[in-house]
């Protein structure tokens, strides 16, 4: 009898397999989301999961990265004498950049980890393994819920984020460093476009998603016991966050060249 | 009747480790097997193989004619719904109670109303004796009872096949004998193909009608359960005694020279860590009372007896020992006249008669896919 291929092994090849690996699970997700029935009262759980862990820590974070970009800029915008467009400047760096990125750093931290941690510990509980010989497809009962929760999430926390990072901004501007209320508001549509908010939109959906799928996939296989959980759940939180910076710059590049810019 | 699975030339290794290779038998349908084997030997990898958790590197294993190794994925969960596995500690799920996690399945899988299913839940409970516990959460109760709700989540589809994982294992005797006791009337009941994969002696003695074992990455045999019982196969000898002399180690290998030694030490006096000498057959457990007489043990017998001439002698003397009066007089007093007999997978016909095979019953086919002569060893 012939024997199996060996796995081929050159430096690198077990990064390939398991970002491979990755991707198969994306694109299970993607076509199971799509299987009936729906599990909706495992998505309404999740969803309020998410919320309740994100919520706060998001807001808690949002004033303060606000204020920074108003500070940062005020200080480099009165250099140059563009006092007046304090606002735009500051309404693009949040909506476009800070916005989705803190949502989504949120939610691959307080949800991602806890969406892997108890994957994972339901996988060396050979819970998952239970279920699949219940003839039920994990994936489709407990992923896709969780990927699906965690887009949602992200798209409404982003326009919370939004929201209280401007005002933040606004704060610091009209309260601390003397701007003017009327010049801040009346800026904010000379380089701000709606198309801004839409591409703030879809980064904060598609970082949802990878945080949903690589958390999953991390907790769906753990190596070996307890302490392997804890290990997956620590590189979940890395690989999101390096995911996410990269899809981020490859996002904004194509926004910057697809969509013609206000004011250029 | 349970549905019949046939394992052929099936091989798992984890990267270069080889876990067993070449495994080919035949679960008989409606009969209870057992998979013995020291710890280590691969048996919950087996077993897991056999659904489709684990991948097996190659060779088949056909459930009603669907080979699940190469089968879709749909397939796959189609098939496994045919299937009701207890894991090692119960699997249950541990966000839900007992009566969610045993209503699982019927919740997944069927359209039956909330009563309906109340129904059936509180009926498995009961059989397996956790009235009373069922709002309790799988982390509130002990490992004999997660074990017993494992048992009665995987019953509550009437599966036609049910493997269990070490059955024994964290329970004490009387438990143990109260959980062989109930797979047996289980089988009686549903008629359902039963595998289980343990270690204990005294359930491998009287549950099953066919054990195999596993030992150093090979199925050392799988047949009746008269045959290795009645073994001098030296692994099969030492494990059924519990005995540290023989070629089963502390590790997976054990050298001449150990066993040389320590055979030294067992003739100056040394304790050689077995019991009393457990070989040769014993009676099975019957069914509780009023159930009535298990299916599986008459197809069992028209096909033992078909292939009688083809086992040890000493099994042969097991089985003709072992014969009621009737039996002899069903199959000839000799059994040395039952060559020609083939075993009937299907039901006797009504007025009880015996049933020659055709030709297309291949489930009969036993004696090559079967029982295997012991490698290797004496």
């Amino acid at each position: 009898m012939t024997t199996r291929p060996a796995p081929a092994s050159f430096p690198g090849a077990g990064a390939l397999r398991e970002t491979g690996r990755l991707f198969a699970l994306a694109l299970d997700v993607i076509v199971q989301t799509f299987r009936r029935p729906f599990q909706v009262r495992e998505f309404v759980q999740q969803c309020w999961f998410i919320a309740s862990v994100t919520i706060l820590p998001t807001a808690l974070v949002a004033i303060p990265f606000g204020a920074v970009v108003a500070l940062q800029l005020g200080s480099l915008i009165v250099q140059l004498g563009a006092q007046s467009f304090t606002g735009a400047a500051a309404v693009l760096a949040i909506i476009q950049q800070a916005a989705p990125l803190v949502t989504a750093l949120m939610v691959a931290g307080a949800g991602g980890s806890a969406i892997c941690a108890d994957l994972g510990a339901r996988t060396i509980r050979e819970e998952i393994d239970a279920m699949e010989v219940l003839g039920v497809n994990p994936i489709q009962r407990l992923v896709v819920p969780r990927v699906l929760a965690a887009m949602v999430i992200a798209v409404l926390l982003n326009g919370l984020v939004s929201v209280v990072g401007v005002l933040g901004s606004y704060f610091f501007n009209v309260v601390l460093q003397g701007g003017t209320p009327g010049a801040y508001l009346a800026s904010f549509s000379a380089l701000a476009q709606l198309p801004d908010l839409w591409i703030s939109e879809i980064k904060a959906l598609i970082f949802g998603f990878i945080a949903g799928v690589v958390a999953a996939y991390r907790g769906l296989n753990p190596k070996g016991g307890p302490k392997g959980v804890g290990d997956a759940v620590n590189q979940s939180v890395v690989i999101t966050f390096l995911l996410l910076f990269f899809v981020n710059f490859v996002l904004t590049a194509v926004y910057l060249s697809v969509v013609p810019q206000k004011g250029s | 009747m349970g549905a019949e699975v046939v394992v052929e030339g099936l091989t798992k290794s984890f990267g270069r480790q080889t876990i067993w290779r070449d495994v080919t038998l035949t679960l008989p349908p409606g009969e209870v097997s057992v998979m013995l084997g020291p710890s280590g030997t691969g048996k919950s990898v087996f077993l897991k193989s056999m659904i489709g958790l684990l991948k097996p590197d190659r060779g088949r294993c056909e459930i009603n004619g669907v080979d699940i190794v190469t089968c879709s994925e749909h397939k796959l969960y189609e098939i496994r719904k045919l299937f009701g596995v207890l894991f090692q500690d119960g699997a249950l799920f541990g966000s839900m109670n007992l009566y969610d996690n045993v209503a699982f399945p019927l919740r997944e899988h069927t359209k039956k109303s909330e009563s309906e299913i109340r129904k059936v839940v509180f009926e498995k409970l009961d059989m397996t004796g956790l009235n009373g516990a069922e709002k309790k959460l799988p982390g509130e109760i002990s490992g004999g009872m997660r074990k017993r709700a494992g048992l009665a989540r995987a019953l509550v589809l009437d599966p036609e096949i049910i493997l269990v994982d070490e059955p024994d294992s964290g329970l004490d005797p009387v438990r143990t004998s109260y959980i062989s006791q109930l797979l047996i009337d289980l089988n009686t009941q549903i008629d359902a193909t039963i595998l289980i994969v343990s270690h204990n002696i005294n359930l491998a003695r009287t549950v099953p009608d066919n054990i195999g074992m596993l030992f150093r990455r090979e199925l050392i045999m799988f047949g009746p359960r008269e045959v290795l019982l009645t073994s001098e196969e030296p692994v099969v000898k030492q494990f059924l005694n519990g005995s540290r002399i023989g070629p089963i180690g502390m590790s997976e290998e054990k050298d001449e020279a150990t066993m040389a030694a320590e055979q030294a030490q067992v003739d100056a006096g040394h304790h050689d860590g077995g019991t009393d000498d457990v070989r040769g057959v014993v009676p099975q457990i019957q069914p509780t009372p009023g159930l009535g007489e298990r299916a599986g043990v008459r197809r069992r017998l028209d096909r033992v007896m078909s292939i009688l001439h083809t086992l040890p002698p000493a099994a042969q003397q097991g089985i003709r020992d072992s014969l009621t009066e009737e039996d002899r007089a069903r199959y000839g007093a000799g059994a040395g006249a039952t060559t020609a007999l083939r075993p009937s997978p299907h039901p006797r016909n009504g007025d009880g008669g015996w049933q020659p095979a055709s030709g297309d019953l291949n489930v009969a086919e036993l004696p090559t896919s079967n029982y295997r002569e012991p490698r290797g060893g004496q």
